[in-house]
């Protein structure tokens, strides 16, 4: 995991970790801490590329971390779009690569 | 522009200036305790080196933003300003620690952090290895994480070495 | 149905202007609530590992992210007086009605009604176009931080720092501090736009800063794995020197722009001033935009130091709350501003300085 063990100012303590919980990236396991963003996770675990552009699939990933630039946008429990530099991690979530706009679940209204 | 004004624009300093001045060689070579050398030669509003100084040694500004002036005399080389300074830009060197060797008390704020007895890499301005030094004491006097290294190395580097690196 | 909530104060960001403007506001008794886009209050200041400059009405000698407990602590006093809502981002604000709506998380939408409103939404990050810069491993200097200094993740083992303002000589040091190596800095400037002694911090740690340089391109298939750094004549043109650089990220610290959405939908008067960064509103003494509800504070009235953003919230809170017709220290508006007026004073405050001349008002009329 690429996490900060020793740090000469901050004791690791404040770095925000809770509990460690597991979820899953495009299918495979891995580990983050409860409460952190989902990209934070990934990135730790190693993961750098979150969604591809829908045209000229160019692969994007961690950006501006303040939920304003949709760089990060990745599909979270199939929901697409989610910011996930600010969308808190949860155990068991299913986080999947983006690929293109994404695709929204929509049920039409009964009778149609 | 000339090299050394280049040098100087990307925080090299390359020469004395205001608000960065060596103290009088008369005072400083017998001094015990060594006295506080300065190094901001620039105007920012900040003032923690003037007020943290327990005998008053930097001078009180008169605007935030001037540069710091020291009284030489008052100075005792205690190395609060070093450990205060936010810029990390104040430096004690005593010269009177030995024969051949001036101790160097210097900022620290990286890891790991050193113990007495360990020899470290000393630095110059712009990070080039000028000796080895020997920890001499480690202290943290505002227990801030801002740690004070006494550094002894050679006396003749007293106008170069400003830093260190820990080599483990 | 939409919840519906009302506030004497609304707060637009729980920074370190929106939190000293809410530690003002509530002091006097007006009831405050603080939104915040992000997952917890502080702003920029739980990142900053450094000590702040200023005097100690600053806080100066204090480490920022320290600065940040003094301000939530102060807040706490009058935690009755306070409403926090994080992971909360206002959405829109309409004109017609004083309604704001806003988003909590990613599902779920509140309406907000206050009697006033501080907006200390901050800044958000710049970009530099260069082929190659959408790839992951350019990455905003905000964001490195975030990720290193809040959640205690390593950023990258080599990093290309773009921009020697104090943003970029600042994070260049955390990064070190962080176990990281800073490759170099480049700016194309001929000289640091940040703080000296920031610069000499990391120059005497060995970090090259190369002025009069930028960015050609950034290298990598999918990811960052390099870049092409080239110099500059004094017209900014590329002398046609250029050189490789190894890394896996390279942090942008090339400015930051006010984030002013709301207040223009506020119709609060706005203007660009370059010296402030970008588009800002027009102000009196009081912090007061022309929209006379609607007062703002720190990064999202002009790029400056959080120290200034610290003050400027104080005046805001102070004023926001007396235009409730609440019990106020009136002397301390006087103190404010000469602690502002101070921080300006020096060389680097000499581009604030033109740069409020161009928005400051006299009283707006009633």
């Amino acid at each position: 995991m690429d996490l900060i063990k020793e740090h000469p100012v901050l004791d690791v303590g404040y770095f925000k970790r809770h509990a460690r919980v597991e979820f899953t990236f495009d299918g495979k396991h891995m580990e983050g801490y409860e409460g952190q963003p989902i990209a934070m996770a990934l990135h730790a675990n190693g993961v750098r590329v979150y969604r591809e552009t829908p045209d000229m699939k160019r692969t994007r990933g961690f950006f501006c971390a303040i939920g304003k630039c949709s760089s990060c946008f990745m599909a979270v429990d199939g929901t697409p779009n989610v910011r996930t530099c600010v969308t808190p991690l949860e155990a068991g979530m299913r986080v999947e690569t983006q690929r293109g706009k994404g695709r929204v679940a929509i049920n039409p209204p009964a009778g149609e | 522009m000339n090299e050394n004004e280049m040098l100087f624009s990307s925080g090299v300093l390359t020469g004395e200036r205001k608000g960065a001045v060596s103290p009088p060689e008369s005072l400083w070579n017998d001094k015990k305790g060594g006295l506080v050398v300065v190094e901001c030669p620039q105007r920012i509003p900040c003032n923690p080196c003037n007020t943290s100084c327990p005998v008053g040694a930097i001078k009180t500004f008169a605007d935030i933003n001037d540069t710091p002036e020291i009284d030489y005399s008052k100075c005792t080389g205690c190395a609060i300003c070093a450990a205060v300074c936010p810029g990390l830009a104040c430096f004690v060197i005593d010269l009177s620690f030995s024969p051949d060797k001036a101790l160097y008390k210097l900022p620290y704020e990286m890891l790991p952090v050193p113990s007495k007895g360990d020899s470290v890499d000393c630095l110059g301005r712009t990070g080039e290895v000028l000796a080895k030094g020997t920890v001499e004491a480690v202290t943290e006097p505002k227990r801030d994480r801002t740690h004070v290294v006494h550094v002894s190395a050679p006396k003749e580097l007293a106008r170069d070495i400003r830093a260190i690196r820990v080599v483990k | 149905m939409m919840k519906e909530t009302t506030t004497d104060i609304l707060v637009i960001g729980g920074g370190a202007a929106g939190l000293s403007a809410a530690a003002e506001a509530s002091s006097s008794g007006a009831k405050v609530t603080v939104v915040e886009s992000d997952l917890h209050l502080g702003g920029q200041l739980v990142k900053q590992t450094h000590k702040f400059f200023g005097s100690k009405d600053e806080y100066a000698g204090t480490r920022g992210y320290k600065i940040a407990d003094i301000l939530l602590d102060e807040i706490k006093q009058n935690e009755k007086n306070v409403d926090v809502m994080t992971n909360t981002t206002i959405t829109g604000y309409y004109i017609e009605d004083g309604m704001f709506t806003a988003m909590r998380g990613e599902e779920s939408y509140i309406r907000i009604k206050p009697k006033k409103t501080i907006v200390a939404t901050g800044a958000q990050e710049r970009l530099i176009p260069f082929p190659n810069n959408d790839i992951p491993g350019v990455y905003g200097a905000g964001a490195v931080q975030t990720l290193m200094n809040v959640y205690g993740v390593t950023p990258g083992h080599r990093v290309l720092m773009i921009g020697a303002g104090n943003i970029g000589l600042i994070v260049s040091y955390q990064l070190m501090q962080a176990g990281v190596e800073v490759a170099a800095v480049v700016e194309a400037m001929p000289k640091v736009g940040g703080y000296w002694v920031h610069a000499a911090k990391i120059r005497r740690m060995g970090v090259p800063i190369l002025l009069r340089h930028s960015i050609k391109e950034a290298l990598g298939d999918r990811v960052i794995d390099g870049a092409v750094i080239m110099e500059l004549d004094d017209k900014f043109a590329p002398t046609g020197a250029e050189r490789k650089i190894d890394c896996d990220v390279i942090c942008l610290a090339v400015g930051l722009t006010p984030t002013t959405e709301i207040l223009s939908q506020a119709g609060c008067d706005m203007r660009y001033v370059p010296q402030l960064c970008g588009f800002v509103a027009l102000r009196d003494r009081t912090m007061r935009t022309s929209n006379p509800d609607f007062w703002s504070a720190g990064d999202a009235t002009g790029i400056e130091e959080a120290s200034a953003a610290m003050v400027e919230g104080r005046i805001a809170g102070l004023c926001a709350a007396r235009s409730l017709g609440l019990p106020v220290k009136s002397d301390r508006f006087d103190e404010y501003w000469s602690r502002l007026d101070h921080l300006r004073a020096g060389e680097v405050g000499e581009k604030i300085r033109a740069g409020v001349a161009k928005v400051m008002r006299d009283r707006w009329e009633d």
